[in-house]
This record gives structure tokens, C-alpha cells and sequence, in this order.
């Protein structure tokens, strides 16, 4: 399959868009560490949603640009939105008490890495990684 | 998910076989913390080899049980940890707040912690 999306609400289901995330990442051939990278990634963003939205959405797709094969996965909520996306993007900024760590880490994992939010109708996250 | 807590001695054995949802992680914390107390643990030994993820809730929940369990005076160490998930780990940001003890396998961990005793 090269395109899925999986409706997120709870903590059972950050372990399914992981699993979903690994199949379509080994079928793309990425290695391990790049897999780690991803599913970490993944994880991080879909308790986002969960923890700041209550639910939302993670699409995964199998993309390709110039020849390269990747991954494109968009997390998307309607929940209150981030006021400062900068600030959002600090480490350790925080506001669930978490360690401030999940958004810009997953920046930092990911190749590619677009926010766009409005406060009181959601956040869209778009993260994706090529193959070397 | 029940995931046993073997006592050997004085030290507590947890392997982590599978990935675990966020509640089941809270719980096996409670659990944890709960076997220390009833059999005066004084260390515990988590093993987390089996997990191909460790995300920033499942690294923050292990700092978590680390923590609260040296207040009860036990001490825990985690091993185990693989290549990519430590590496992950880093790139994550995680260097910034991670506590815990660490040994790469269950022998290491284990003298480890007969060394803190000794």
C-alpha cells in the first residue's frame, strides 16, 4: 500500500501508526537507524496530537522526488493550534509537562519538517525523510 | 499486558518484551515501585533490549521509575539499550534530562549494582 491514514484517539494507537510507519518504511528499504529515526519521530508527533487534541489524523505515504524513494507522514488535528510555533519549537519548551523535547526532536530526526497552525482550528504537521 | 518482575536476591528483574502503550507503561512504573516496596529491593534491573523505540514518554517514564525508586532506596539500572535507539535518543534531545543509570547488558547491570553495594 502506498498511502494510508489511521484515525488517532488514544495510546493504543501511537503503537499502531508505529508499527504502520515501520511496514511502509522497511517496504521503502530504509535501514535501521533511519527506521528508528522515523518510528521515533512518528511516535512523538501522534502523542502530540492525542495529548494537545484528544485526536486527530496521521497520514503516511511512500513519495519520491528526483529519483529518491522516502516517506511523507502528516499528523493533523483540530485542537486548540500552537500560539508561538517558534517558541513551540525550543527544546524544552513544554506545555503537557512532558520534556519540551517531542516537536524539535522530531524536527531533528526528520529530513523535511513544515508546522502551520491556527490557534482554535488546529495543527498540521508534515515530516519526511529520503533515502540516502 | 502483565509483564512479570522477577526477584533474584535482593535485585528485581523487568524485561520489557514488547512495545508498551502509555498506559501500560504507567502502570508497569506503579508495579515497579510497588514490588520494591513489599520486597525491600535494593536494585533493579530493567531490561529493555526487546524495544526497537524509545520514544521521549517511554525515556522520561524509565527517569521517572529511576527517581522514585532511589527515594525508596533501591537502585535502578537500564540495559540494554540498542544502537539506533541510542543514537535516536541523542538526536532527539534527550541528553538534556536523562538520569539514569545504564549498563550494555544484564551482567554488566548486574554488577553494577553489586559494586553500589559493596
Amino acid at each position: 500500500m502506498d498511502e494510508q491514514m489511521i484515525e488517532v484517539k488514544n495510546d493504543t494507537d501511537i503503537i499502531r501508526v508505529r508499527r504502520i510507519v515501520r511496514e511502509m518504511a522497511v517496504e521503502i528499504g530504509f535501514g535501521e537507524l533511519d527506521q528508528t529515526r522515523i518510528i521515533t519521530a512518528i511516535s512523538e508527533l501522534t502523542r502530540n496530537i492525542i495529548v494537545h487534541a484528544s485526536s486527530g489524523k496521521v497520514l503516511i505515504k511512500k513519495v519520491q522526488k528526483t529519483g529518491k524513494r522516502g516517506i511523507e507522514i502528516t499528523c493533523a488535528d483540530e485542537g486548540p493550534g500552537i500560539v508561538d510555533i517558534e517558541l513551540a519549537l525550543k527544546d524544552g519548551y513544554t506545555t503537557s509537562g512532558g520534556l519540551g523535547i517531542g516537536m524539535t526532536g522530531a524536527r531533528r530526526l526528520m529530513d523535511e519538517f513544515k508546522v502551520e497552525s491556527v490557534v482554535g482550528s488546529g495543527t498540521t504537521v508534515i515530516v519526511k525523510k529520503w533515502m540516502k | 499486558m502483565i509483564i512479570p518482575i522477577l526477584k533474584i536476591g535482593d535485585v528485581l528483574i523487568v524485561t520489557l518484551q514488547s512495545e508498551l502503550t502509555d498506559r501500560e507503561v504507567e502502570e508497569l512504573s506503579h508495579d515497579i515501585l510497588d514490588k520494591i516496596n513489599k520486597v525491600g529491593a535494593e536494585g533493579v534491573i530493567i531490561d529493555i533490549t526487546a524495544l526497537k523505540v524509545v520514544d521521549s514518554f517511554m525515556a522520561r517514564s524509565l527517569n521517572s521509575i529511576a527517581s522514585a525508586a532511589t527515594l525508596l532506596g533501591s537502585e535502578v539500572v537500564v540495559v540494554g539499550i540498542q544502537p539506533a535507539v541510542a543514537l535516536t535518543l541523542v538526536e532527539l534531545g534527550l541528553r538534556v534530562s536523562w538520569g539514569v543509570k545504564t549498563a550494555l547488558n544484564l551482567e554488566k547491570g548486574l554488577e553494577i549494582l553489586k559494586k553500589e553495594r559493596a
